[in-house]
Order: structure tokens, then sequence, then C-alpha cells
């Protein structure tokens, strides 16, 4: 080859790596926690509500650090989430729904 | 050589005509973003599917010691996944699939740090860190294949004439309860299971397209940074799986 490009490797910023090393860290430490409480909680729905508490908790970090769209722009960010109350409004007819089935089945 | 990677580059820069990138982010990276988005649809109707049918059949209300598997209620689902492989016979609920959700955390984790150092053009950095991510891939794939066979092979039950047999999950019917958690155990799992499978096939591609220089030549690793958006998303997808599915 006549021409060979100069590949300069960028030096590695530890803040970076520091930082997603604590994330991962928070992801850990909330997955122990879920699993400590699956053993000490008895069923019930404020067993339920801290599950889904904490998943929403490790979903944000795994979407705004790790998918790095907490950094995007807002309108990108919007056009992701905002669909996504479609979603929160299926989850609320269907368990009506389901409680209507089992009404009728039992 | 040099000056086909150029071109390329010029290309690219054009993609969007007007010469700036909507809501700054390329092509490739808001189509996979959408791509996730319908995908997240996906999920939630099979997970609330999951929910539907679970509040259509009677709770199990006694104690969880007194737990007997029977199709008129739904099972409890730490009684259920108690296995963990080369431990026969020992109950240790849920610790298996916790294993399985922090290699798949991990994974996510070494994913990262692959774009990282796709970011400073480091061939050596994104190479070791493909790699790791392949690895807990597959590690995933394994211990997921484990479960399904634990599943379908079934449990052991002692007939009412003495005689013990073994009783496996199927479509139709399992011995754990009604019908339809083994079927929702199926399809969830496995359309999940399938894009693990395809997220590795995909990380692979990048790994080799990254060992033979493709993205040196392209003068960026943005294909790294678009397959993290996938694997992450698969790994997003796993932490409901196993809230709702394992844990509630």
């Amino acid at each position: 080859m006549e021409q060979q490009t100069q590949i300069r490797v960028q030096p590695v910023d530890k803040k970076k790596i520091q930082k997603i090393w604590r994330v991962a860290g928070i992801l850990g430490a909330i997955t122990t926690v879920e699993f400590i409480i699956a053993f000490t909680i008895g069923a019930g729905s404020a067993k339920t509500f801290l599950f889904i508490a904490l998943t929403i908790w490790k979903a944000f970090y795994i979407v705004s650090e790790f998918m790095h769209l907490g950094h995007e722009k807002k309108s990108l960010k919007m056009s992701i989430l905002l669909p996504m109350l479609f979603v929160i409004f299926l989850i609320f007819i269907m368990i009506y729904q389901g409680n209507a089935i089992y009404e009728v089945l039992n | 050589m040099a000056g086909t990677a150029v071109v390329i580059e010029e290309n690219n820069q054009h993609v969007w005509s007007g010469g700036v990138a909507p809501m700054k982010a390329s092509y490739g990276k808001l189509m996979m973003w959408f791509f996730l988005l319908s995908d997240a649809f996906t999920f939630s109707a099979l997970l609330i599917t999951y929910g539907l049918i679970r509040f259509s059949h009677p709770a199990y209300d006694g104690s969880v010691e007194n737990f007997v598997f029977s199709s008129e209620y739904w099972p409890i689902p730490e009684k259920v996944f108690e296995a963990v492989p080369f431990l026969h016979g020992m109950e240790l609920p849920l610790v298996f699939v916790g294993i399985m959700t922090f290699i798949l955390i991990l994974s996510s984790v070494t994913m990262v740090l692959a774009v990282e150092a796709g970011a400073r053009m480091d061939r050596k950095g994104v190479e070791k860190w493909m790699l790791w991510t392949i690895l807990g891939g597959l590690t995933f794939l394994g211990c997921q294949a484990w479960e399904w066979s634990h599943f379908i092979h079934g449990v052991e039950i002692t007939g009412k004439d003495g005689v013990a047999f073994f009783q496996g999950a199927g479509l139709t019917s399992n011995p754990y309860g009604p019908p339809n958690f083994a079927a929702l155990f199926f399809f969830i799992t496995g359309f999940h299971g399938f894009h693990v499978f395809s997220g590795v096939v995909i990380n692979f591609i990048i790994f080799y397209q990254a060992m033979v220089g493709i993205f040196e030549q392209r003068g960026h690793y943005e294909m790294v940074e678009k397959v993290g958006l996938y694997w992450h998303f698969v790994d997003l997808v796993w932490v409901f799986v196993f809230t709702f599915f394992y844990l509630i």
C-alpha cells in the first residue's frame, strides 16, 4: 500500500471506565436486594410493588447509561419513551380483563 | 485502498441530505432505536399476556412451606425453579436463574467497554471486550438450554400405586400448574433466548469485522455502538422477564 493511514488510539479516560463499573455495581446490588426480598418478605402487594420499583430502577440505569439514551437529545429521548405509554395503558386494561375472566370462571 | 475508505466516509455525511443528522443521531442508530421500540412492544405484549393469564387463574393462598403443585392454582415460581446443575436433589430456589442474570448483566458491561474502546479507535480493546461479551452470551444460552431440558425432563412423582415416574412440562400439560404456565415459560424465555442467540451471532460478525480491520478503514466504530444497543436491550428484557416470571 502506498498510503498508510495512521490510526491514533486515544488514551483511556479513567473516569469513564470508573463510571461504567459503578453502574455495573449498582445493577448487581439491586439484583442482590431483589434476591434478599424474595426470601424475607411474604407474598403480597408490598412485595410486588417493591419488585416492580426495583426493576424499573434497573431498567433506568441500563437505558440511560448503558444505552446512552440519557445523553441523547431530548427529542430522541421522548420519541422512544412516550410510545411506551401505550404499554402502561395495556398493562392496566389487561390486568383488569384477567380479573374479569377469573370472576366469570369461578 | 485507502481512497475507498474516504469515499464511504463522505457518503455517510450526506446520508441525511441536509448535512445535519436529525436528533444528532446517525441514520443507523436512530433506526436501531425504533426497531428496539417495536421489539419492546412485542415483549411487553408477551409479558402482559402472562399477567392476564395469571390473573385469570386462582392464586395459591396457603403458606409457602405447605405448597404442593396443582393445576388448580398458579404455582409459586421459587418452588418450580430450584434446581442447579451438578447439585442434584438440592433445593436451591432461584439460585441458577440468579447466576444467569448476573452473567447477562456482566456481558452487558463488557459490551459498554467494547463501545468505549471503539470510540477511542482501540482495536485491541474492542476485540477483547467483544470476545468477553460473546462468551457471556454463549454461557447464558448454555444455562438456558440446561434449564429448558430440566423443565422438559421433569420432576419425579410417586403415583398412587407407589411407583415413581418422571413427568415433564410440555405445551399442553405440566406437573407444576395450569397448562398455560409452561406454555408461557416456553414462549417468553424462548423468544428472549432467540434474541440472545441472534445477538451472539451479530456480536460475532462485528467481532470478526473489527478483527479484520473493516472499522479501522471506515474510520469509526459505530457498528459496535449499534450492536451494543441491541445487546443492552436483550439484557433489559431479561431484567423484566426475571422479575415478572421468576420473582413475582
